[in-house]
C-alpha cells in the first residue's frame, strides 16, 4: 500500500466502495445495482449505507430496489448479465446468500460451462460477513462454501485502496464475482475491534483497479508467514506489532483474492520464513484456510519447520453474548498465543 | 375445431404441424436410439406436450428468449436450435449446441435466443426476470418466455420470480405446461388450487388458460399474451393444459396413471388434430400433410448421421469455459 502523505486523501472501505461503484456506473451504462432497500428515498443506502448518494446521481432505473427475494435478487442479476449487462447485485448480509443457494451455485456459476461457452455471466454480488454481536444469522463468514464451486470469484476486501480497486475489477470481470466484505471495517466504528488499527487509508480519487488474484505483502517478516482477511488480518498486524518486541518477526498477507488464489505471493513467503498460519472468522472445519493448508502441504512442505496452523472462528454457530461471541471468533489474543505456541515448535 | 382458428393462415397451420411433428419424430427417434445404447445419460421426453412448444415459439422472434425446464428438447427445436445440434448434444458430441458439456437437460442456444434448459425445478423463473429487467432497461421491445412445469409453482421461485416481474412490469410470459404430474406427484395432491393460472392473481398479475392439446388454442393465446408483454404493461401467466405421454423420464412404468387417463389424452393428441384442422379449414391437403412428414424423416436422419459421424469433445475440453 503506498505510504501516507500528509496531503493524501483517507477514506474507508464504504466511501472507497461507493467511489468504486459509482466510477464504473460513469464509464459503463450496462452497470446497474439491485438489492433490498438500496435505493429508497429516506433510507439508509443499503445495509451499511455504501450507496448514499448514489440514487442522487444515477436516478433510481438503475438502483433496483426489490422485494425482500433474495432468489429474485440473484436471478435477475444473473439473468441481466447473461445479456450482457454488468450487475451489482446487494445482499444485505452474507447470511442471506443461503436463500438464493440455486441461482449462484446451479446457475450462475454454470451457465457458461453449460453453454459450451457461449455465455458469460459478469455480475458482482456484494455480501457483508462478520460477527458483530447480532447472533447466528446475521454474522457469519460463508466465504468457504463459494471457494468449492468452480465458476464463481471469490474476494475478500480489508481495506479501502483494495476495495476500490477490486470493486471495478469485479464489476469487469466476465465471471460472477462474490465480493465479501467486513461489517466492522467499512468505517471507523471497527477500530477497536480491528486492534485500535486505523481503518481508513489512501485512496487516489482517479480511477485505478486492482486485479482479481492478487495478494498483498502487508507486513514483511523472517519467521512466520500468516494469511488473514478482513478483521483477521487487522488482528494479526496488531499481535504481530506486539510479539515483535519479544522478537518474533512476522510476515503477513492478505491473500484479496480467495479463488483464484495468488499462491505464488503465498508460496515464496512461506519458502522464506518456513511456517504458515492462516487465520479467517469462517469457520474451522472446511473452511478456506484448510484449502491452503493442503496446498502448502503439497507445494512447500520441505520448506516447512513445524506444523501448519490455523485459527480460525470455532466450530459452532456465531453466539450473540459479547462474551460468548470473542471465545468463538479469532481475538488478537487468541492469534497471538497460536505464534508464540507455532514459534515454540 | 380450436374457437380462434379462424384467424390461422395456412402457413402459420402447415408450421405448427411441422414443428409438433419433428418434436414427435426426433423425442421418438432419441427413445430408441438411447435403448440401443447410442445415446448416453437419461431423458426427460415430451411426447404429448409438442403444442405448447410450437404454439408458444411461433409466436416468438429469434432476437426474444426462452428458458426451460429438465424437459427442453421440444421448446429447444420450436426456439430454432437445430435438430443437428440438439442431437449431437445428446450425442455427448463436440458439434452439439451446448458443445457437450449441457446433454440433454440443458440443450440451449444463445445464437436462438435459449439459455442453457435449467434442470431445476422452478430455477428459470428467477433467472427469466433478469432478461425481463434487461430489456425494460434497455429498451429493446424484446420479450422472454419462461416454460416451467406446474410443479414448480410449489417452488419459492415461482413465487419470488413472479412478484418480482409483477412489481417491475417487466416483458415476460411464464408459461406453465401443466402436465398433471411433478414427476409421480399429480398435482392435486400437492396443491389446493387446481389452476396454476389462479396463483397469478395473488401477484397481480393477469394470466390466461389454453388447451394444451391444441396448437390453433396455443398459438392464439400465447399471440396475445406476447403482445401484451411486448407492449410494455407487465408480465402475463398463460397456462397450458397438458399431458405428457410418456414417463417422467426413462424407466418410469407411470404406475401412478390410469390406463383409462392416459386414454383419455391420447385422444386428444395434437398432431392429429391439427392435420383434421388443416384439411378441414381447407388450409392444407393430405398431400402437404405428407410432403412435412417427408421432410421431417429427412431432416431427423440428416441429424442422426451428422451426430454419430461429429467428433467427440477432446477430453482437455473438460476443464474450459469454467470461467471466461
Amino acid at each position: 500500500m503506498p505510504s501516507v502523505a500528509p496531503t493524501e486523501r483517507k477514506i474507508s472501505i464504504a466511501e472507497a466502495l461507493r467511489e468504486g461503484i459509482a466510477e464504473e456506473m460513469r464509464r459503463d451504462p450496462s452497470v446497474f445495482l439491485i438489492g433490498e432497500d438500496i435505493g429508497v428515498p429516506g433510507g439508509f443506502g443499503g445495509a451499511f449505507g455504501v450507496y448514499l448518494g448514489l440514487p442522487e446521481e444515477f436516478g433510481r432505473e438503475r438502483i433496483i430496489d426489490t422485494p425482500i427475494s433474495e432468489k429474485a435478487i440473484a436471478g435477475a442479476a444473473l439473468g441481466a448479465a447473461l445479456m450482457g449487462m454488468r450487475p451489482i447485485a446487494d445482499m444485505q448480509y452474507s447470511d442471506f446468500l443461503f436463500e438464493c443457494m440455486d441461482e449462484m451455485v446451479n446457475q450462475a456459476a454454470k451457465m457458461r460451462y453449460m453453454s459450451g461457452g457461449k455465455l458469460k455471466a459478469p455480475m458482482v454480488m456484494r455480501a457483508p460477513v462478520g460477527a458483530t454481536q447480532r447472533g447466528a444469522q446475521h454474522g457469519q463468514c460463508p466465504e468457504s462454501y463459494f471457494c468449492h464451486v468452480p465458476g464463481i470469484k471469490v474476494v475478500c476486501v480489508s481495506d479501502a485502496y483494495h476495495a476500490k480497486g477490486l470493486i471495478k475489477s469485479a464489476v469487469r470481470d466476465d465471471n460472477p464475482v462474490l465480493v465479501f466484505e467486513h461489517k466492522m471495517l467499512y468505517g471507523s466504528k471497527g477500530r477497536q475491534m480491528a486492534g485500535g488499527m486505523d481503518l481508513t487509508c489512501h485512496v487516489p480519487a482517479e480511477e485505478y483497479t486492482f486485479p482479481i488474484g492478487k495478494a498483498v505483502v502487508k507486513r514483511q517478516g523472517a519467521d512466520l508467514t500468516i494469511v488473514a482477511t478482513h478483521i483477521c488480518l487487522y488482528r494479526a498486524l496488531a499481535a504481530a506489532e506486539a510479539l515483535a518486541a519479544d522478537g518474533i518477526d512476522c510476515e503477513i498477507i492478505d491473500p484479496l483474492t480467495l479463488v483464484p488464489l495468488d499462491t505464488e505471493t503465498i508460496w515464496t513467503s512461506v519458502r522464506k520464513t518456513g511456517r504458515l498460519m492462516i487465520v479467517h472468522e469462517d469457520t474451522l472445519t472446511g473452511g478456506w484456510g484448510a484449502e491452503i493448508a493442503a496446498l502448502a502441504a503439497e507445494h512447500c512442505i520441505y520448506s516447512l519447520k513445524g506444523p501448519i496452523k490455523r485459527v480460525a472462528a470455532m466450530d459452532a454457530p456465531v453466539p450473540c453474548s459479547p462474551i460468548l461471541e470473542e471465545a468463538v471468533i479469532p481475538s488478537q489474543a487468541r492469534i497471538a498465543a497460536a505464534i508464540r505456541d507455532q514459534m515454540n515448535q | 375445431m380450436s374457437v380462434l382458428a379462424a384467424e390461422v393462415s395456412r402457413e402459420v397451420a402447415l408450421g405448427l404441424h411441422r414443428q409438433m411433428l419433428a418434436i414427435r419424430r426426433f423425442e421418438e427417434r432419441v427413445y430408441t436410439l438411447y435403448l440401443e445404447g447410442e445415446i448416453p445419460g437419461t431423458l426427460h421426453q415430451c411426447q404429448g406436450q409438442e403444442a405448447v412448444a410450437a404454439g408458444v415459439c411461433a409466436n416468438l422472434a429469434k432476437t426474444d428468449w426462452i428458458t426451460s425446464t429438465h424437459r427442453p428438447h421440444g421448446h429447444a427445436l420450436a426456439k430454432g436450435v437445430s435438430m443437428r445440434s440438439a442431437m449431437a448434444e445428446l450425442y455427448g458430441k463436440v458439434t452439439g449446441c451446448c458443445r457437450g458439456k449441457g446433454g440433454s437437460m440443458h440443450l440451449g442456444d444463445p445464437a436462438v435466443g435459449m439459455l442453457p434448459a435449467i434442470a431445476i425445478v422452478g430455477g428459470g423463473n428467477t433467472v427469466v426476470t433478469g432478461l425481463g429487467l434487461s430489456f425494460k432497461l434497455r429498451k429493446t421491445g424484446q420479450v422472454a418466455v419462461c416454460f416451467f412445469g406446474e410443479g414448480a409453482s410449489n417452488e419459492g421461485a415461482f413465487h419470488e420470480g413472479l412478484n418480482f416481474a409483477a412489481v417491475k412490469q417487466l416483458p415476460i410470459v411464464f408459461v406453465c405446461e401443466n402436465n398433471l404430474y411433478g414427476a409421480s406427484t399429480s398435482f392435486d395432491q400437492v396443491s389446493l388450487v387446481p389452476n396454476v393460472a389462479d396463483r397469478a392473481s395473488a401477484y397481480g398479475v393477469e394470466a390466461s388458460t389454453a388447451d394444451g392439446m391444441d396448437a390453433l388454442a396455443v398459438y392464439d393465446a400465447a399471440r396475445v399474451a406476447i403482445d401484451k408483454a411486448r407492449s410494455g404493461r407487465g408480465p402475463i401467466l398463460l397456462e397450458c393444459k397438458t399431458y405428457r405421454f410418456i414417463g417422467h423420464s426413462r424407466g418410469d412404468a407411470r404406475g401412478y396413471r390410469s390406463k383409462a387417463e392416459e386414454a383419455e389424452w391420447l385422444a386428444k393428441d395434437p398432431i392429429p388434430r391439427i392435420e383434421r384442422d388443416i384439411v378441414r379449414m381447407g388450409l392444407g391437403t393430405e398431400a402437404d400433410i405428407d410432403e412435412l412428414r417427408r421432410s421431417v424423416e429427412d431432416e431427423l436422419e440428416d441429424a442422426i448421421l451428422f451426430s454419430r459421424e461429429s467428433p467427440l469433445p477432446q477430453v482437455s475440453d473438460a476443464m474450459e469455459d469454467v470461467y471466461a
